[in-house]
């Protein structure tokens, strides 16, 4: 297949489409603007429906709709309007329905700004909304990944029946690279005999409902929830590996602002310093696997983010107390440069072997 | 190959489109290839700029900070805020339509290119950016004129073809100032 | 032996946990008879509310989408849009639809979705304890207006239909009460119609229904019908505010 150049917005489209998205319900908030203006070009030829909510409350809800009655359906936003559409959220993994999120998120609290941000890992990763429940986070690093993310997105929606949210920034959003689209490969996915789609007369009512009176009915739920986030820990944790095999120092980044840690990666490489990446693809569920493959050279791990410290809590959940865990981040839209992350390694590095006594 | 552009100037000058160009070409050729503006109110007029990278092995970070080879500078503003971009030996592409004085930095190579004037000269100040192009190409050789026309063509298709010999002169035009701007250094 | 009356098909075996009195146990049948006697019941999606009627989704016997509050019609804008072919219809309350809910019911009318929405206005909160709503009548006593409603703080009764009715998409809206057969009998009708506008394609209809509380009204069943009449209906006039049929 030709590859095309394109923004990271409207690559989510086209691979979402290619994914068999057949709804799209959405609110416009900057720096995502291009996923529902791209839709409301675009879906309906491909034969689905574009619709613009009067707000992301009301979008999400709409999502709520239409994957009860069986649609596959995704909805877009940027962070302060993935905050809105919590409630929506929550409701969805209450009554275990698929669909796909995307949040292309910006810096906060509040309006915050409009650059690229990691600020909402939090939300991202512990449910976000009310109630005891996770979303399938994916956090691709470049246009091709999050185009190929995008591809399967529908159907582990479909399979696990929750919501699965690509969690990108405005970097990952406005910027162009080459992309190509691959065909989906075809999975055997349940039928959708939950669905409101009309008894016909033919069955008992289906009820989407995320209500449960009875507290013994609504642990049920949540049991029935938790052993669906242990298949997803058991199949669906993705995550890249870089130099860390002889590494004395590995970061921990993800998303786009893991390209800069791979570069200063390379600048310290060259310095005769051995450092390395792990960059989670998944973010929840998180790959703690990927700190069981480390190197007994391994001296430190430093988690960097565009923020000040969201991820670093699950870096040393992962770590657990082998090693020590250093941090780096800028916020706001502040965007780290590969030499402050070269020096916040090296210093850390030196700190640790002060410590040690080395 | 690592060409790390810098391409910025007021917001209606064509910086934009020039830097997708240059990505785009680059795409067709075989490089690997990234495109990243600023966006924002800068979207609204101001000052617009765009980091683009070609490169023969996969892009890492599509930022570039402290490491552009080459600043194509359309407006004062820009070329105060970018230079300090720019490597020992980076180019610095100024156009000294608008711009008076050459870059303060040490250490680069500065090209004065008269871009508006040039595309007045041609028929059409909208092109003031394909001469930087010409310019650019002309010194760095990310790839030739004909792989740059040849991605218009695309670019424009057929609708727009008819304006394919404007660009194409101005971004001869501008590799012809290169030329003896590099002569003459 | 002909067999007169029977319970309606529109409606499950499940038993109403309504208070004694209450009127949604009516206005739940109504909906049911009409669905039942339209022959939709196998076509329909209905939404529930949060309110007194959260549970409405054990009741009706159809396929049923239980909302958020305040959000039935952005849900059953989500199931209309996935199926166009069906009979969508959403429940709702007055603190659901006329307070947490307004942006949600004001742009699905803004729409033209082609929805059907009954709305149960009986002046108070009634599942979280007897509150103020948006259309308690002033003066009117609640456990957070417990000096009487006074319109200087809280404003004016909301008057939701004539409200939509001027709203380019709403096709049908029609505000009725049942506080007596009569008016029952004219109530079913209108849910009738308004369904007749969904099946025709006309766009967004709406039947508001003056509805008892007799629990946090502090009344007994039959003074309750009687306030309805005495109380909501010269504030809430009942009558049609937009009929498609009568436009054209």
């Amino acid at each position: 297949m030709d590859k095309v150049l394109m923004k990271g917005n409207e690559a989510l489209c086209a691979a979402a489409i290619r994914g068999g998205c057949q709804f799209f319900f959405g609110y416009p908030i900057t720096p995502q603007n291009e996923i529902p203006e791209y839709m409301s070009r675009e879906l309906g030829r491909a034969g689905g429906t574009f619709l613009q909510a009067e707000s992301e409350v009301a979008a999400i809800n709409m999502v709520y709709g239409a994957a009860g009655a069986g649609a596959r359906v995704m909805t877009s936003s940027s962070s302060p309007g993935i905050a809105l559409k919590q409630e929506g959220i929550s409701y969805i993994c209450g009554a275990e329905l698929p669909c796909v999120i995307v949040n292309i998120s910006r810096g906060g609290p509040g309006l915050g700004g409009i650059q690229p941000s990691q600020a909402d890992y939090f939300q991202a990763t512990r449910g976000g909304g009310n109630g005891d429940y996770y979303l399938l986070v994916f956090a691709p690093a470049n246009i091709q990944e999050a185009a190929d993310l995008m591809i399967e997105a529908f159907d582990l929606a479909d399979l696990y029946r929750m919501p699965v949210m690509i969690l990108g920034d405005g970097m990952l959003g406005q910027m162009m690279e080459p992309v190509v689209f691959k065909e989906r490969k075809p999975r055997d996915l349940p039928q959708k005999d939950w669905a409101t789609t009309g008894t016909a007369g033919k069955r008992k009512p289906n009820i989407i409902n995320s209500l449960r009176l009875d507290p013994a009915e609504l642990e049920n739920l949540n049991i029935r929830l938790q052993e669906k986030y242990a298949q997803l820990k058991a199949n669906e944790v993705r995550y890249e590996t870089h130099q860390t095999e002889d590494a004395e120092l590995v970061f921990v980044a993800y998303g786009t602002s893991s390209r800069i840690v791979k570069n200063a990666v390379a600048v310290m490489r060259a310095n005769g310093l051995k450092a390395g990446l792990i960059r989670p693809i998944t973010l929840w569920p998180f790959p703690e696997q990927a700190f069981e493959e480390l190197p007994d050279s391994l001296r430190a791990l430093m988690s960097v983010e565009l923020s000040h410290g969201q991820m670093i809590d699950d870096v040393k959940i992962a770590a657990r107390g082998r090693w020590p865990v250093g941090f780096y981040g800028r916020s706001g839209g502040m965007i780290f440069t590969q030499q402050e992350i070269v020096e916040a390694g090296e210093k850390l590095l030196r700190e640790v072997s002060h410590v040690s006594g080395v | 190959m690592n060409e790390k552009v810098i391409c910025a100037g007021f917001g209606g000058q064509g910086v934009m489109s020039l830097g997708r160009l240059i990505s785009y070409t680059g795409m067709r050729v075989g490089m690997e290839v990234s495109w990243l503006p600023s966006y924002g109110p800068e979207m609204r007029g101001g000052t617009a700029n765009c980091h683009v990278i070609v490169s023969d092995t996969l892009v890492g970070s599509p930022v570039i900070s402290h490491d552009a080879t080459a600043v194509l500078a359309l407006n004062y503003p820009s070329m105060v805020k970018f230079e300090h971009e720019l490597i020992e030996g980076g180019y610095m592409f100024y156009n000294s339509s608008l711009i008076e004085e050459a870059p303060g930095r040490k250490g680069i190579t500065a090209i004065a290119v008269p871009s508006n004037e040039i595309a007045s000269e041609v028929g059409d100040l909208r092109v003031a950016n394909m001469v930087m192009l010409g310019a650019y190409i002309a010194v760095c050789r990310p790839f030739t004129l004909e792989d740059v026309v040849e991605a218009l063509r695309e670019v424009f298709g057929p609708g727009k073809e008819k304006f394919i010999p404007l660009n194409e002169t101005a971004i001869k035009r501008g590799i012809e100032v290169a030329e003896k701007a590099a002569v003459g250094s | 032996m002909s067999v007169v009356f029977e319970k309606t098909k529109g409606l499950t075996e499940k038993e109403f946990h309504y208070c004694p009195g209450c009127t949604h146990g009516i206005i739940h049948r109504l909906v049911a008879e009409v669905l039942e006697e339209m022959d939709l019941l196998g076509d329909a999606i209905g939404v529930a509310p949060v309110g007194c009627a959260v549970l409405a989704y054990d009741y009706f016997n159809c396929d049923m989408h239980e909302a958020a509050h305040g959000r039935a019609p952005a849900v059953a804008t989500g199931v209309k849009r996935a199926l166009p072919e069906k009979t969508v219809f959403a429940y709702q309350g007055d603190g659901d639809l006329a307070s947490i809910g307004t942006a949600e019911i004001v742009h699905a009318a803004h729409r033209g979705e082609n929805i059907t929405v009954i709305f149960v206005n009986n002046a108070i909160y009634g599942m979280t304890g007897g509150q103020m709503a948006p259309t308690t009548m002033i003066g009117q006593r609640t456990t957070t207006s417990p000096f009487g409603r006074n319109a200087e703080q809280t404003g004016a009764p909301i008057r939701i239909a004539e409200m939509l009715a001027t709203i380019e998409g709403a096709s049908f809206i029609e505000r009725t009460s049942v506080h007596n057969p009569v008016h029952i009998r004219k109530a079913k009708k209108a849910i009738r119609t308004a369904f007749e506008c969904q099946q025709n394609r006309k766009g967004f209809s709406m039947v508001e229904v003056l509805s008892t509380c007799p629990t946090n009204w502090g009344m007994s069943p039959l003074a309750s019908l009687g306030w309805v009449a005495e109380n909501m209906i010269p504030y809430y006039p009942l009558g049609n505010f937009r009929n498609p049929d009568k436009e054209a």
